[in-house]
């Protein structure tokens, strides 16, 4: 089959598809470029859109890769082509009459991808068969189903995606699985897990979504031990609650499920960047072992009696709030339409005062404004200094210890069921998920601080 | 192939060498001296036994784009190795531990890869590709290196030919090995990260001294940009052997440049003899497709035996298992390397892959027939039909080990039918080599999604070749012409004066001979003073310039050096004023005055001693010439 000139010059542009051109290569091409004082010889590579239009890129014999500025060849001598066409390795993943049935759903994230070689292009890895080739663990646990719902990054994830992945659960719950597995990025993972902690309830298996922060194709990559645990809790854990599952410490050796509306991403890069925040963890659990670090969680059950809810409002906003905040920043949301604020305020949860009467048109204008604190950790509390009580006159509702963006899926799914505030503020203040809790335990706030002596010879003892 | 057998390593001559067809490439690698590590901003260069924490990692295959593990992973698959790495805080971040992503390369460091790429003429390219070259040993905590070619190419003159280089690049350094124990392998990071240079050469070595001293030219080639670590670890070669009919066998990490020839001598001498015994086989008609080898549980014959590792293991519950190798009878006392056998072989397979570390792990009918019980013997061969033309193989450890190992054993064994195994081999302190890792496939490089292309301009490369220093081996010559001694050639060429000189002997006129020995021998008799033997290039050349100006006499060389290595700065007061008639006079009268006080045993020597005690007068103000003949001529006149 002809392929087509923009595949045969792939990603090439100005100065360096001219020179390719006038040289009859293109890519996969085995080639010798002859420079004024140099030569090369190698398969000519396609060439990065977002790379520079003057080099053409060389796959030398050794297997690396050089740039070689177009301006400079004086000729191109092709000894042949040799098109690379990448494959994903794929096993027949085994059926194990006595393993219970689990199913994966695909999101497009980096969970279970390899690189192209050749190209650096991220391939992703899904099938149950490509799976089982790159993490054959998984099947001493279950009889593993997958199914792409769609390709997405985790920070292009929405509305639509949200909907599709609860009714998606739903369905699956009611054909009798034993446990879902959600691939997802990890940028957005915390989102994500609140809002399906809203949209799936009743749940009587566990949901769990899991990710990588090192992506599969290399050998240190987190995602089959994340794999390997994710799957072991939906296959086996008595946990039937929405849960994330990613790594514990940055070593390889245990990971934490945490609570979908107690979670965040912590570090833009760590292992173990998933915390659960104002409480402690459900769990922790290694290749062996599930163990719970308390027995507040539901159960799994043997009934197939899920409510999916699949809401959403997209007419809210989040406003993370600053000294120097002019009421505009406000004003502009309502003027918009928006029909929902989420507020992430300093310390007990304030704004500054010129913010009042753009509130107060917010209130006028019967948007929902709820408040949360930047501080992550502690709650709301309004009543301890004038400026708060100010704030709730102004209809500002305190969102006790709701983390930003669990209280901001939260207010797009209740708004998304209702537009009487009442009944909002009902939904909002109600428990469904652990997402508000009525104390915080003392561990449940623990931030290591680096350099203090017994912090130190505690890092020493344990593995990071 | 012929019949030669190698000779001991003293009496091997080049035609031996030609004969099998022994031939060396080179894989050398120079640390940089830069301030910084390559991909983050970490100090390098720092080294510390203290250890903050510890971080604990698994290192998984990739499969290959066939689908099929590739040699090396499939071998660390079954190691399953726990992989702990020690963290000193001050010189690792969490770039080095893998959880952050890198930096942009250090430029530093970059400049003077591109120089040691244009001392040896190569093409340096235009836009920089950083490459991830899998490792899954562990060695490095991603479980692979950046890496990345900075220039193809280029040469340098050996004897009466030039050795062609292939290929040069920059790359991230990996940890010290520690610990490498059973399951367990600890790895220190300090020097993880730390910039070095790759130089690649064709295999263009046709004997042991040869390899060792293309060595040493590409070593001088880096330490001549004066931009290089030296001392122990910071230059480390890859050696690569082959014979006529054999494979490129990679010799990791040899840290010293002589060890080289019998490194490479062993290597070669294996490798022929593993044709050999390929050969062996094939006379009994054993190949690959024939080979026969099966292996049994044998615990329960060994429950009471004497020999004591065995016994031992047992005791804690351990099992014994027997291969047995089809007419391999004798082979395994096959000699490989100098006093080391095909045994060897097998035994470096069950440590590395089955992780059975204790010696002996393996005992073998062919050379330790005694280590059993003859009754032991005979109930084992009895149960496992052995016939006399075969070689039973025992290995002993926890069932799974164990296991793994008498798998390996056979693996081994067969590709004895085939001839020599594609491995990277360890080098050892006695000169042989041992078994190290299956060869990493050519599909363990694949491009790092995590940096750009980084362009290097050629207004950049200009300016590195406008500073460039002279090529050593045309420095030398040079030198050679001007007569200068010998064992301060090879030091000056490549030191950081050699420009200084330069500009000295053909600017200023001074004398090379003078020159060079100043630069270079006073260093090092003031070292032996227990001076500092750095001297910062400008300070030289302002001794060197005073001396041009008249400032200072010859003599008054070495003072001024020494003031500078003492106060390690250069300042116009440590220059000796030369002394004129007034001052010698007075030197003389003082010394003369002082003598007197003297009782001298011999009345012949004085003249000899007041000579001494005026030149200590006036050091480096005056040249002993001078003054022994301004006494001479007195003492004439007296006379």
């Amino acid at each position: 089959m002809a392929e087509s000139e923009k595949e045969l010059y792939k990603g090439y542009r100005g100065p360096g598809l001219e020179c390719l051109k006038k040289f009859e290569a293109y890519i996969w091409c085995d080639v010798e470029i002859s420079t004024h004082d140099s030569q090369f010889i190698g398969f000519v590579l396609p060439r990065s859109e977002k790379a520079d239009e003057f080099h053409i890129v060389l796959k030398l014999r050794t297997g690396y890769n050089i740039g070689v500025s177009a301006s400079k060849i004086t000729n191109i001598k092709v000894n042949g082509r040799k098109i690379a066409n990448y494959k994903i390795p794929e096993k027949m993943f085994p059926y194990s009459p006595n393993k219970p049935r689990v199913v994966l759903f695909g999101t497009g994230g980096t969970i279970a991808s390899r690189l192209d070689y050749r190209t650096g292009a991220v391939i992703p890895a899904f099938t149950p068969g490509e799976l089982y080739g790159s993490v054959p663990e998984l099947a001493d646990y279950c009889n593993l189903e997958t199914e792409k719902l769609y390709g997405v990054f985790s920070e292009n994830m929405g509305p639509e995606q949200y909907k599709t992945l609860a009714i998606a659960i739903g369905r699956e719950i009611e054909k009798g699985v034993k446990g879902i597995v959600i691939g997802h990025g990890t940028d957005t993972l915390h989102h994500t897990a609140a809002i399906l902690s809203y949209m799936v309830q009743n749940s009587p298996v566990p949901i769990v979504l899991v990710g990588s922060q090192r992506s599969s194709d290399r050998p240190s990559s987190d995602a089959a031990l994340n794999l390997i645990h994710s799957v072991k809790t939906a296959a086996e854990s008595d946990i039937a609650e929405t849960m994330v599952c990613m790594f514990g410490p940055t070593s390889d050796s245990y990971g934490l499920l945490h609570r979908g509306t107690r979670v965040r991403k912590m570090h833009s890069s760590y292992r173990s960047t998933f915390r659960t925040i104002g409480d402690i963890p459900i769990a922790m659990i290694n290749k062996d072992k599930i163990t719970p670090l308390s027995d507040n969680y539901k159960r799994r059950r043997n009934d197939k009696d899920v409510t999916i809810l699949p809401y959403f409002e997209e007419k809210v906003g989040m406003v993370y709030y600053y000294p120097n905040m002019h009421p505009d920043m406000i004003d502009s949301m309502v003027e918009n339409g928006y029909k929902g604020i989420i507020i992430a305020g300093t310390g007990l949860g304030h704004v500054n005062k010129p913010l009042y009467p753009a509130l107060q048109r917010a209130k006028d204008a019967g948007v929902a404004v709820y408040m949360t604190v930047q501080t992550l950790w502690g709650y709301v509390q309004m009543y301890v200094y004038d400026t708060g009580r100010d704030m709730m006159d102004l209809g500002v509702v305190p969102g006790a210890n709701l983390l930003p963006e669990a209280a901001y899926m939260k207010l797009c799914w209740a708004l998304g069921q209702t537009s009487d505030l009442e009944e909002v503020k009902k939904i909002m203040l109600t428990p469904i998920a652990g997402e508000i809790t009525e104390r915080e335990p003392s561990n449940g706030y623990l931030i290591m601080q680096g350099g203090i002596p017994e912090v130190e010879e505690f890092i020493s003892q344990y593995r990071k | 192939m012929s019949n030669f057998k190698f000779k001991p390593f003293e009496e091997m001559t080049n035609d031996d060498y030609a004969e099998v067809g022994f031939k060396s490439g080179l894989e050398v690698h120079q640390q940089l001296l830069t301030k910084r590590k390559l991909f983050c901003r970490c100090p390098a260069g720092r080294y510390s036994k203290e250890v903050h924490a510890e971080i604990l990692r698994h290192m998984r295959p990739t499969l290959s784009e066939l689908g099929e593990y590739d040699g090396t992973a499939l071998m660390e698959f079954k190691t399953k190795k726990d992989v702990v790495y020690q963290i000193n805080r001050d010189t690792v971040c969490t770039y080095e531990m893998d959880d952050t992503p890198p930096f942009a390369m250090d430029e530093e460091a970059l400049d003077i890869a591109i120089e040691v790429g244009m001392l040896m003429d190569a093409n340096v390219v235009d836009e920089l590709h950083i490459a991830r070259k899998q490792y899954l040993d562990g060695s490095i905590p991603t479980g692979f290196q950046r890496t990345a070619i900075v220039s193809v190419g280029g040469r340098f003159p050996y004897k009466d030919r030039f050795i062609d280089v292939i290929q040069m690049s920059i790359e991230e350094d990996s940890c010290r090995e520690k610990e490498d124990r059973g399951h367990l392998r600890v790895y220190n990071t300090d020097r993880l990260g730390m910039p070095l240079i790759e130089t690649v050469t064709e295999p263009q070595m046709y004997t042991p001294i040869e390899v060792a001293e293309v060595t040493q030219i590409i070593r001088k080639i880096n330490r001549s940009t004066g931009h290089v670590r030296t001392g122990l670890g910071a230059g480390r070669e890859d050696v690569n052997v082959s014979v006529r009919g054999g494979t490129r066998i990679e010799i990791k990490g040899v840290h010293k440049i002589k060890l080289i020839p019998l490194l490479t001598y062993n290597e070669a001498k294996r490798q022929w003899n593993l044709l050999r015994l390929r050969d062996e086989l094939l006379s009994r008609r054993i190949t690959e497709e024939s080979f026969v080898s099966k292996s049994f549980d044998i615990t329960r014959f060994l429950k009471k035996t004497a020999y004591m590792p065995i016994s031992l293991a047992l005791a804690e519950g351990k099992v014994a298992k027997c291969v047995l190798l089809k007419g391999f009878k004798g082979l395994l006392s096959w000699e490989t390397q100098t006093d080391t056998f095909f045994s060897k072989e097998i035994s470096d397979r069950v440590r590395v892959i089955a992780c059975l570390d204790n010696s002996p792990n393996i005992i073998n009918s062919d050379s330790n027939e005694n280590a059993l019980s003859t009754l032991e013997g005979q109930k084992i061969r009895k149960f496992i039909s052995a016939e006399d033309n075969d070689t039973l193989v025992i290995v002993w450890g926890n069932e799974t080990d164990t296991d793994t190992a008498a798998k390996e054993i056979a693996i081994r064994a067969r590709e004895a039918t085939i001839g020599i195994p594609s491995e990277t081999r360890q080098a050892l302190l006695d000169g042989t080599n041992g078994f190290e890792r299956i060869l990493p496939g050519p599909e363990r490089m694949y491009p790092d999604t995590d940096l750009p292309p980084a362009i290097l301009t050629d207004e950049r490369k200009a300016d590195l070749r406008s500073k460039l220093p002279k090529r050593f081996w045309l420095a030398e010559a040079w030198y050679q012409e001007l007569g200068i001694p010998q064992d301060v050639i090879g030091v000056l060429s490549i030191s950081k004066y050699a420009d200084l000189f330069e500009t000295a002997v053909k600017e200023w006129k001074i004398d090379p001979v003078f020159a060079s020995v100043a630069i270079v021998q006073y260093r090092k008799r003031l070292k032996k003073k227990g001076l500092c033997t750095c001297v910062a290039a400008e300070n030289m050349q302002s001794i060197f310039e005073a001396l041009r100006d008249g400032k200072i006499i010859k003599e008054g060389v070495y003072t001024a050096l020494k003031a500078v290595m003492t106060e390690k700065t250069f300042t116009e007061d440590m220059l000796p004023v030369p002394a004129n008639d007034k001052d010698i006079d007075e030197a003389v009268k003082e010394a003369k005055a002082e003598l007197k006080a003297i009782t001298m045993f011999d009345p012949a020597n004085e003249g000899s001693l007041l000579t001494d005690m005026v030149m200590d007068k006036l050091r480096g103000r005056v040249s002993g010439e001078k003054i022994a003949k301004m006494f001479n001529a007195n003492s004439k006149k007296e006379a």
